[in-house]
């Protein structure tokens, strides 16, 4: 268990030490989404009260597809060297490596929303009627859930050809519950129309059933020849 | 087995051919809906054979990532491809019939979303198969198909519980089915499941053809390229020619 710790541990400061200097997915993952909040708000020009009910939306594709732009990378930077075939033939457990990116993809999104929810609010002109601090559960389980699959996905995505196009294609059929009830309880949330209760309990569930999936089959991912 | 497909080929067809037109001259013609009810012989067995089909492709899947046996993935494959024409054959013929009795072509209905859901799953498992062409595919795609499965559940949650807050029109059930119409629908309900295993049979036989083909121009390439000596090798591994065979033979070790 300490091993699995450390070596989660290890991995992860790695990862994330690597991304802290190049800074590569966040800068393209930051400007990506800015994109697509300027795209959107000239595509609805809403008002207050129409924002309220399609922002939960907006926000959430728009991290959906940035979260894709990093997760893309997740692997694709183990492939260089045979870094991923020295994992391979490691005694580290495979759970261990999966954990390590998925808390690291989990970490570099979470940044990008933190940055990127000002500017929702500042462009939609948003002001949550309801109660607005379950919000921050909602966008935990749900970036969580993106991650969780996402890093799943990209894996068995780079053993294809044209990865780049098929983790999207892989991960979005899959997502659609979660996404489903992020875009549900941020509307509800936003426009004060009752409980986010059944929403927020859907999304965990789905954390816990994939979370559990991808711990027990990543070994027979990254095995896989 | 392989003698008996024509003759069971014949006997699906013929079923196909009664079930039709017990469908659409004998069964009686419904009150309100008219003609266009008759497409619930179709739209229901289709996709119970879809559901079935979907079913055997998971539980192919879990045995093949137990066993490695080639045959599981090989049924893998084809009862995924046919489950998702069937699966088309549900969303087209649904529509047809809802344009007329409820006004609409689509409704977010909880039953209607999630067989699009399900579609959608089977079409990105079909794309991965297709995107992926080396020997790890069938492992890549028996994991997708088992993702696939815990995701049902939840989608028809996610949807029934968003259903019940927008209400949508009401999808025929509820009442009461002419003993008559039950007893076609039952016959279409067998003849359609007979098709989908016989179509699904035969497409796991060409898959199969197809990979020992493929096998056999790889152990040729290998024979023209580099002597007798490495084919022997590439043939004992392939499971060709037992060992003993070899040890018989000289051969440059």
């Amino acid at each position: 268990m300490s091993s699995l710790r450390s070596i989660t541990f290890a991995t992860l400061t790695k990862d994330i030490r690597l991304e802290w200097r190049s800074k590569d997915a966040l800068n393209s993952m930051l400007f990506f989404s800015l994109l697509v909040v300027v795209i959107f708000s000239f595509s609805f020009d809403p008002n207050a009260e129409e924002s309220r009910e399609i922002a939960g939306g907006l926000i959430w594709v728009a991290f959906l597809f940035s979260a894709v732009v990093a997760l893309n990378q997740t692997w694709a930077r183990e492939l260089r060297n045979q870094v991923l075939d020295a994992y391979r033939v490691s005694p580290a457990p495979a759970a261990a490596l999966f954990l390590a990116k998925a808390l690291g993809n989990f970490v570099l999104v979470s940044l990008l929303e933190a940055l990127m929810v000002p500017l929702f609010v500042v462009f939609y002109n948003l002001r949550a009627l309801g109660p607005a601090w379950q919000l921050i559960p909602v966008a935990l389980l749900g970036t969580w859930a993106l991650v969780v699959n996402g890093t799943f996905f990209a894996a068995m995505s780079i053993r294809t050809r044209s990865r780049e196009i098929m983790l999207p294609l892989l991960l979005f059929p899959i997502s659609i519950p979660a996404v489903q009830a992020m875009v549900e309880a941020t509307r509800i949330l936003l426009a004060g129309d009752g409980s986010a209760r059944f929403w927020i309990v859907l999304l965990l569930t789905y954390d816990v059933v994939f979370t559990t999936a991808c711990l027990a089959l990543f070994e027979t991912i990254l095995q896989a020849e | 087995m392989k003698r008996a497909f024509p003759i069971l080929a014949v006997l699906t067809a013929a079923l196909l051919a009664y079930g039709t037109y017990q469908a659409l001259v004998v069964a009686p013609t419904e009150r309100t809906m008219g003609d266009v009810q008759r497409i619930f012989y179709y739209h229901v067995p289709s996709a119970w054979t879809a559901f079935c089909l979907f079913f055997v492709n998971l539980v192919a899947s879990i045995a093949y990532l137990i066993r490695k046996n080639p045959k599981a993935d090989a049924l893998a494959v084809s009862s995924a491809e046919v489950g998702v024409v069937f699966c088309t054959v549900v969303l087209i013929t649904g529509p047809i019939w809802a344009r007329p009795v409820w006004g609409i072509w689509w409704t977010w209905d909880v039953r209607l979303t999630s067989t699009l859901v399900l579609w959608l799953i089977y079409v990105s498992y079909l794309v991965l198969r297709r995107f992926s062409d080396s020997a790890q595919t069938p492992v890549l795609a028996a994991v997708l198909a088992i993702f696939g499965a815990l995701d049902v559940p939840l989608v028809y949650f996610s949807i029934w519980f968003f259903r019940t807050q927008h209400p949508q029109p009401v999808i025929g059930g509820g009442g009461s089915l002419d003993p008559r119409m039950l007893h076609i629908f039952l016959l279409n309900l067998f003849t359609f499941s007979c098709f989908g295993a016989m179509v699904c049979w035969w497409r796991y036989r060409l898959e199969w053809l197809q990979r020992e083909v493929d096998e056999a121009q790889a152990l040729e390439s290998l024979m023209g390229e580099d002597g007798p000596g490495v084919s022997a090798r590439a043939g004992a591994r392939l499971g060709k020619i037992s060992a003993s065979k070899i040890s018989g033979k000289p051969g440059p070790q």
